[in-house]
């Protein structure tokens, strides 16, 4: 290995000296860093590259809460600077920081100690992944110093095509790279789950973390090549005028939209379904209860990749598209509630006769069923084609997508990254200030959207700069409530930051869990486990009458 | 001075019906919502580490359960569905008589103009209980034409028309908004609908002056562009008379098939720009495309004229 193996043991100051344990955070080069194939330091680079993603579509989303608390433009200079801020946000979030949130950083990091593997099937691949996302990266935030861009993430023609004045091709190019890296993702992740699962880890004994990333990879190799098509053809009809979207040229604007959803609503499931994985694994834990219905919460991920691709037309009621289709289509979006359902009572009946812990977690994990219920009820509202009408492109849209993908892929991810923090870092996070953030995000998220399907089922349009001024309560409620949700953020930013201040000394299973990456030390060595592990039975084998005397799987890393 | 509406006002035929089955299911959803809340509170509280409590033979697996926690959202969802999608199929084709009004899109302002001859921008005057049928057609991108108080929207595209109804049931000054992102204004691409009482409305359309109706300027633009001369009885070329077609069923040549399509707006819009796609049976395909030679509300002007001599008899 590296000559500037750091010793952290010794690194701790006057106790006695510990043997050296390798780990995988051992080497610091930069090399080390930048070469690595080690699919537990790719998780950890692409914690830190959304991160920054996170933040720069943060402060775009501030940026516009405060504008939006008065009717009139007065803190940007301009409609156009407004208008690139949103653009900046969701493309920002979305494509950069949601997509490739759980699965990239968590399921990056977990999906081979979870089967008991040693990387991933493809680690160089794994690695060209972290590339390619960082090329797309690079090019927004080029964009970004260049002028920015202005037509929404949403790049609908022709005004994409042919009206826009701004960066779109270099945009078009920045999604194309950073939906290659989630193919080359979920092609490692499908493999991987399919050939490299331990003795004794069956198809029925994967955790359901498992479950939903294989749901997603399926998701990610068969719609964002759609996406990808999609922007280059904006970038060919923008390029060399060929007629494929704008009517002056002869091509179908709805063509599209067509296009670009069916990605774009599947990708929907891309953010949410790693998050079930998450909860599905924390609520069993903190209630000390195997879960209820796994088979059930299993093929429920399975059903919603599937359904995914099939409602995509829900996006286009009013959009001139047949009315016959938006028959079609509006049935199916109703078919969604029911793997959805299934999810969110199969985590309610797990709680039943357990022995629950209020750990920051399990705080994150019940805030994400609330919030993802009401982003889910609401979704049924929109499926509906007469109240569609009324609610598309509305505000109403705006606040259920955000208690889907922030209420509920966001808090999924806050939730794991507080449970696998011990794994990943060697660190604990401070307790309290974990509890607070959860409550903070929980709070100030609601007191941010909730006014917001006010405001969309009175009739505010999205996408505005300004507004008609009866309009203006409910938005300075939704800003104030913005700032409490940027204290919750804010707070994990700097308490886990500061716990990596310390030499690793968490347990290797600080929360007694059954998971096969508790089995061993935290931080993992490079090799994952010391020994080949053996599966012999079932996940979440949690009892709540042992809480005492549990010690899981080795407390100890012991085998 | 408290006011704190949770709704827009009800000032269309479909605004109540939409309302209702709003209002049903956010009550559905308050139930299910305020359900599965009370019982993760029940169960944290009850079940927290440490209470004393029976905790002995759980549930590990139920069918029934999940079967019925299957089986009533399905219910439900097959209840809104049906319910929705009754109300949008019942009311997506206008009902016959509707008031024709003209809707052109441009970045960023819309470009209204009635059947009487009366144009304006930003603002629609529509009079009370007559139902209003809004054809509409963007100069540049994607708009959608959005009235709050109506529960109407529909997105309005280049290079081809769609439509809206609505029957206003409330006097009033309401929100006419672009729902559609469309660049730099968007958000200033609004006005007002106005409602009047049908003698005000009346009144407003002769305050415009007593100048051409829609058709009359069609039927002007249709001599401008030689279209009369072919169209209209002169014998050098063969081409169909335009007399009683509109809203006819037309046959149309395609190889050695023929098929029938409705001489609709949109049949006669592209007759007009792309006349070799769709040759009436029986005429040779002469007509040269009129692509970019007409503008937008002239093109909305000429197809007024045809349909307004949609009643005469078609001159053999």
């Amino acid at each position: 290995m590296s000559t500037t193996v750091l010793d952290q043991t010794a690194a701790a100051g006057h106790k006695p000296p510990k043997p050296h344990r390798e780990t995988y955070l051992d080497a610091w080069t930069v090399k080390s860093w930048l070469l690595t194939t080690d699919h537990k330091r790719i998780g950890i680079l692409y914690l830190i590259s959304i991160t920054v993603f996170f933040l720069i579509g943060g402060v775009a989303a501030t940026t516009m809460r405060l504008e939006l608390m008065t009717p009139k433009g007065d803190l940007l200079s301009s409609p156009d600077a407004y208008n690139r801020m949103f653009t900046l946000h969701g493309v920002a979030m979305i494509f950069f920081f949601l997509v490739p949130s759980i699965p990239a950083t968590l399921g990056n990091f977990l999906l081979p100690l979870m089967i008991g593997a040693r990387d991933l099937a493809f680690p160089i691949i794994n690695l060209m992944s972290w590339y390619m996302y960082m090329i797309g990266g690079s090019i927004a935030i080029a964009i970004i110093l260049f002028g920015g861009i202005d037509t929404g993430w949403t790049f609908y023609t022709p005004f994409s095509t042919m009206f826009s004045n701004t960066l779109v091709v270099p945009a078009a190019f920045a999604v194309f790279f950073a939906g290659f890296s989630s193919i080359f993702t979920g092609f490692n992740f499908i493999v991987t789950v399919h050939t490299m699962r331990a003795p004794g880890m069956t198809w029925f004994r994967l955790p359901l973390f498992i479950w939903a990333h294989y749901a997603t990879s399926l998701i990610m190799i068969l719609g964002t090549p759609v996406l990808a098509i999609a922007v280059m053809l904006i970038a060919v009809e923008r390029l060399l005028r060929v007629g494929i979207f704008d009517p002056a040229l002869g091509g179908d604007p709805i063509l599209f939209q067509h296009l670009f959803w069916f990605y774009s609503h599947p990708a929907v499931y891309i953010m949410v379904l790693p998050g079930m994985g998450v909860i599905s694994e924390i609520v069993p834990c903190f209630s000390r209860r195997p879960i209820f219905g796994y088979r059930f919460i299993a093929y429920s991920s399975i059903a919603l990749a599937i359904l995914g691709f099939i409602v995509w037309g829900h996006h286009l009621f009013v959009s001139g598209q047949s009315m016959y289709a938006g028959l079609v289509f509006s049935f199916l979006s109703f078919l969604v509630a029911v793997p959805s359902a299934i999810k969110v009572f199969n985590w309610t009946a797990t709680m039943h006769k357990g022995a629950i812990r209020f750990d920051t977690p399990m705080l994150y994990a019940i805030g994400f069923i609330g919030l993802f219920t009401v982003g889910g009820l609401t979704g049924i509202m929109l499926s509906t084609l007469a109240v569609d009408v009324h609610l598309h492109d509305t505000y109403f849209v705006v606040a259920h997508f955000h208690y889907v993908m922030v209420g509920g892929a966001v808090l999924a991810y806050l939730g794991g990254l507080h449970f696998w923090w011990p794994k990943i870092t060697g660190r604990m996070y401070p307790e309290m200030f974990g509890k607070l953030s959860a409550l903070a995000v929980f709070i100030g998220f609601n007191f941010t959207f909730f006014p917001q399907f006010i405001l969309g089922y009175l009739g505010m349009p999205r996408r505005y700069f300004e507004y008609a001024p009866e309009f203006q309560v409910l938005n300075v409620m939704s800003t104030a409530g913005a700032s409490v949700l940027a204290f919750g953020y804010g707070l994990p930013l700097i308490y886990f930051l500061w716990s990596l201040r310390k030499p690793p000394s968490a347990p290797a299973n600080p929360w007694q869990a059954t998971g096969l990456e508790w089995q061993t030390e935290s931080p993992p060595p490079t090799h994952n486990f010391e020994f080949t592990p053996k599966v012999e039975k079932a996940p979440y084998s949690y009892s709540p009458v042992a809480v005492e005397g549990f010690d899981g799987y080795g407390d100890h890393g012991s085998h | 001075m408290w006011n704190f509406p949770l709704l827009p006002e009800q000032a269309s035929t479909v605004a109540p019906h939409v309302d209702l089955l709003y209002f049903f299911q956010v009550g559905v959803s308050l139930f299910f919502s305020v359900l599965i809340f009370a019982t993760i509170l029940y169960f944290t509280y009850h079940y927290r580490e440490g209470s004393n409590i029976d905790r002995s033979r759980p549930i590990a697996q139920s069918l029934l359960l999940e079967t019925t926690w299957m089986g009533i959202p399905f219910v439900f969802g097959m209840i809104m569905f049906f319910w929705g999608a009754a109300l949008f199929y019942v009311d997506y084709e206008a009902p016959p008589g509707a008031l024709d009004v003209s809707v052109v899109a441009k970045q960023w302002m819309w470009y209204i103009q009635h059947s009487q001859g009366r144009a304006e921008i930003n603002e629609l005057h529509v009079p009370l209980g007559q139902p209003v049928k809004l054809t509409m057609t963007s100069q540049d991108v994607i708009h959608s034409f959005y009235i709050p108080a109506f529960r109407v929207k529909q997105d309005v595209l280049p290079g081809r028309y769609t439509s809206l109804w609505f029957e206003p049931t409330k006097v009033g000054r309401y929100h006419l908004f672009c729902a559609e992102y469309c660049g730099t204004n968007h958000s200033a691409m609004g006005g007002w609908v106005e409602v009047m009482e049908p003698a005000d409305y009346e009144r407003w359309l002769a305050e415009g002056g007593t100048g051409p109706s829609m058709a009359q300027e069609g039927e002007k633009l249709f001599v401008q562009h030689h279209c009369a001369g072919c169209h209209r009885g002169s014998q050098t070329v063969h081409a169909p008379r335009l007399e009683g077609v509109f809203g006819k069923s037309v046959p149309i040549q395609e190889g050695k098939d023929v098929h029938f399509v409705t001489a609709d707006v949109t049949y006669i819009r592209d007759s007009i720009l792309r006349p070799k796609s769709q040759v009436v049976a029986g005429f040779e395909p002469l007509m040269p495309s009129f692509e970019g030679q007409i503008s937008e509300p002239d093109l909305l002007r000429i197809i007024a004229y045809i349909k307004s001599i949609a009643g005469e008899e078609t001159p053999q």
